[in-house]
């Protein structure tokens, strides 16, 4: 499976900073085999039979949580949960203890998401288990990069020299920090639109990323459009003025869409606030592939876990 | 007892002194400074190769005393400033409880009298419980001996009450120290606001906020005719503003730390807390205006803001870990190794800085090397190699961001009122 001895075995996947071209190629390929077996009528395979992982969630998360257990089950994995709010954590035990608990439990991969920022690299350097970031803070989100890629590539077949245009809420969005890395990786042009209040004042300097100001600007002549969620807690710290202005002036609709280019390919992370940041007709057009990116996502976590704990190898997919 | 300290490189730049010489020492004061002094019965002290300067002053510490002593307390803190050529420091009120009254203030100083090593200042707060509502009572610690009044660690939101006391301690003739920072744009910023903080993710405190409040502080004391010092200076517009200021004639002074002079925001990683401190590390052009205002003198003095932490408060997320970090035992090191061995600045530059600059702003009669003066001497060996190691460390503090690093340069003897106190980097008790 491994071409030109690229490898992810028993590494963590903390971010798509640390992924080069060929890692992600291998990761994308694996994912389209796996995604065969969701679509059988018995979907288990022996491929991570005797491994063990555990979704540790410090945050709540349905789809994430959700698509990495049934990843792990459909590869035959034991996978447990455990959350902040029914744990020794909420008797105040801290990260690292929990961590060292878990390792001696004698997992072989602990799957973290946790609202602050680095604490996936903080799990990679107390603890032997490969680590999956699965959301740190506003940092990166490597998993959900990987499945917006995947999504890409299986409608576009490329991915190099795409336009892509990534709107709304850049500044807090792990979301858009994993999608402009492998984005650029992959040679696809990024462009960031939203209010200036949800836009980071910094990265405009960074190659292959171009900011704007108006929505119209970054979806003309694009390929791929990535709508972000909005979270409407921000609102309430004013860093825009309401919802409905929101939806008038940022949101994509109809008109907005028709600017990008005909065969554009409509993304959203989910969950939607359907009439703030997409309007519903774009979500459910012809353009949108927001159902298929949650069933890409459990294909991409199944690469991700076979690649991470097998190294691609043991791949008995037909079994 | 009688100290010969010989041959040394004698940087005196208090009295604009840079000479090898000879310093004797005897009853705890500084008998006489020459070339081949003669004494009999006096230890010697071979100084050849090694500089001897006035014991160093550092006014930004934080003892942790009382309350809060698993971080650190007046016997810890005293040593590590020893071990790293202090003889002097001066500690924040931003303790359990916070030292915001008279009998705290004396009480400290008879806990520094039992406990510690070196001399030890005590820095009032300026308002009751630091909540910067109402002035403390900041007459009544002068009386007490408190040098300074500071809220540190927090800004003076109210402008009515920073002028208040300004007005109010002009009486007194004390200087109120000014943590700079607009609160509501640094709000949960854990770091520098820059590239590397959208890189990270990681929610930024930009220099605007440093450089809004330091302008507001210091048309408050051009207004109150009063003094202001502006702590642990960190943005270059800032720097500039305080530039300004000083040829208008306010009576503002400023300080800067070694990591604002040395580190940047490039060196920040989420899972190690011990660069999370305030100010955040800047991003490189910042480190360029420090070292500017340094040498001409916008810049007064160099402190540590020596602020540690106990290591499981921060062995944790970095969102949830306190900022600072330990500073007394690792900045002549790092100052020497990036500056001074850089080129950037000369030694007398930084002695200065850490001698007779901040002696000058708190008006302390220490500073100098003088002849009946209390002889604090430091004894600095600058080509002497060693690397950071928390272990070694006198510090409760673990987390540096300075360890493991190869530094070239280092305080090798602290003499405190004409006691060795420090030998080698062993606390002699």
């Amino acid at each position: 499976m491994s071409k030109n001895n690229v490898s992810l075995s028993g590494k963590s996947i903390l971010g798509l900073e640390y992924f080069n071209a060929d890692e992600i190629k291998l990761v994308l390929e694996t994912a389209k085999e796996m995604k065969n077996i969701i679509n059988r009528d018995i979907k288990k395979v022996p491929t991570l039979r005797g491994k063990s992982i555990v979704n540790l969630f410090y945050e709540p998360s349905t789809r994430t949580r959700s698509s990495f257990e049934l990843a792990g089950k459909y590869l035959g994995a034991d996978v447990i949960n455990i959350t902040a709010g029914t744990s020794s954590i909420v008797k105040g035990e801290s990260l690292r203890d929990t961590l060292l608990t878990v390792e001696a439990m004698g997992v072989d991969a602990i799957v973290m998401r946790h609202k602050s920022e680095g604490a996936a690299e903080y799990a990679h350097q107390v603890v032997k288990p490969a680590i999956i970031n699965a959301g740190d803070g506003a940092h990166a989100h490597p998993s959900q990069g990987l499945l917006d890629l995947f999504t890409i590539s299986q409608h576009k077949n490329t991915l190099k020299d795409l336009k892509v245009a990534i709107l709304g809420d850049i500044l807090h969005s792990r979301v858009a920090r994993s999608d402009i890395w492998g984005m650029r990786e992959m040679g696809m042009e990024v462009h960031l639109a939203g209010p200036k209040t949800l836009l980071p004042r910094f990265l405009t300097a960074e190659k292959g990323i171009f900011v704007h100001d108006r929505i119209e600007e970054a979806v003309e002549a694009a390929d791929v459009i990535n709508v972000l969620r909005i979270q409407l807690e921000r609102q309430k710290s004013g860093l825009f003025p309401s919802p409905r202005e929101y939806a008038r002036i940022f949101g994509l609709n109809r008109e907005r869409l028709a600017r990008a280019k005909d065969d554009v390919l409509v993304l959203h992370p989910g969950p939607m606030n359907k009439g703030l940041e997409i309007s519903p007709d774009v979500a459910y057009s012809d353009h949108s592939a927001i159902q298929e990116q949650v069933q890409n996502g459990v294909a991409v976590r199944m690469a991700l876990l076979t690649l991470v704990l097998m190294g691609g190898k043991n791949l008995e997919i037909n079994a | 007892m009688k100290l010969m300290l010989k041959g040394g490189r004698i940087i005196n730049p208090g009295k604009n002194f840079d000479q090898i010489g000879d310093v004797l020492i005897e009853n705890g004061k500084i008998k006489e400074i020459g070339v081949g002094l003669k004494a009999e019965n006096a230890t010697i002290i071979e100084a050849a190769g090694l500089v001897v300067t006035p014991g160093l002053i550092d006014m930004h510490v934080h003892l942790r005393e009382p309350g809060q002593e698993a971080k650190e307390d007046f016997s810890s803190g005293s040593k590590a400033a020893a071990a790293g050529g202090y003889t002097r420091i001066a500690c924040m009120p931003n303790t359990k409880p916070v030292v915001d009254n008279a009998i705290l203030v004396n009480g400290l100083k008879e806990r520094a009298r039992q406990a510690a090593v070196v001399h030890i200042d005590i820095i009032g707060a300026l308002t009751k419980n630091q909540k910067g509502t109402e002035l403390a009572e900041v007459g009544d610690m002068t009386q007490a001996g408190a040098v300074a009044f500071s809220d540190d660690g927090h800004y003076v939101q109210s402008s009515k009450v920073l002028l208040n006391g300004l007005d109010y301690l002009r009486t007194f003739d004390k200087r109120i120290i000014s943590h700079a920072e607009e609160t509501t744009l640094v709000e949960d910023g854990i770091m520098n606001e820059g590239n590397r903080s959208a890189m990270l993710g990681m929610k930024g405190r930009p220099t605007v906020a440093e450089d809004i409040a330091v302008a507001r502080d210091i048309l408050l004391a051009e207004y109150a005719d009063a003094k202001i010092h502006i702590a642990h200076i960190s943005s270059k517009n800032a720097v500039e503003i305080v530039r300004q200021a000083k040829k208008r004639g306010v009576k503002v002074t400023a300080e800067v730390t070694p990591q604002h002079l040395t580190m940047t925001d490039d060196l920040v990683n989420a899972f190690d807390t011990s660069t999370k401190v305030n100010p955040p590390l800047r991003s490189k052009e910042h480190l360029a205006a420090m070292i500017e205002g340094l040498k001409d003198g916008t810049i007064d003095a160099i402190v540590t803001d020596h602020s540690p932490h106990a290591y499981e408060e921060k062995d944790v997320e970095y969102n949830y870990a306190p900022s600072g970090f330990p500073g007394l035992e690792t900045a002549v090191g790092v100052l020497l190794t990036d500056l001074y061995h850089e080129g950037k600045l000369d030694l007398p530059e930084i002695i200065e800085k850490m001698t007779y600059g901040p002696a000058k702003v708190f008006d302390l009669a220490a500073g100098v090397l003088d002849v009946g003066a209390a002889a604090d001497v430091t004894i600095i060996d600058p080509n002497l190699n060693w690397t950071v190691d928390a272990e070694k460390f006198y510090t409760r503090g673990t987390h540096s961001p300075f360890l493991g690093r190869h530094l070239k340069g280092k305080a090798v003897m602290t003499i405190v009122d004409g006691k060795i106190v420090m030998k080698d980097g062993k606390i002699i008790d």
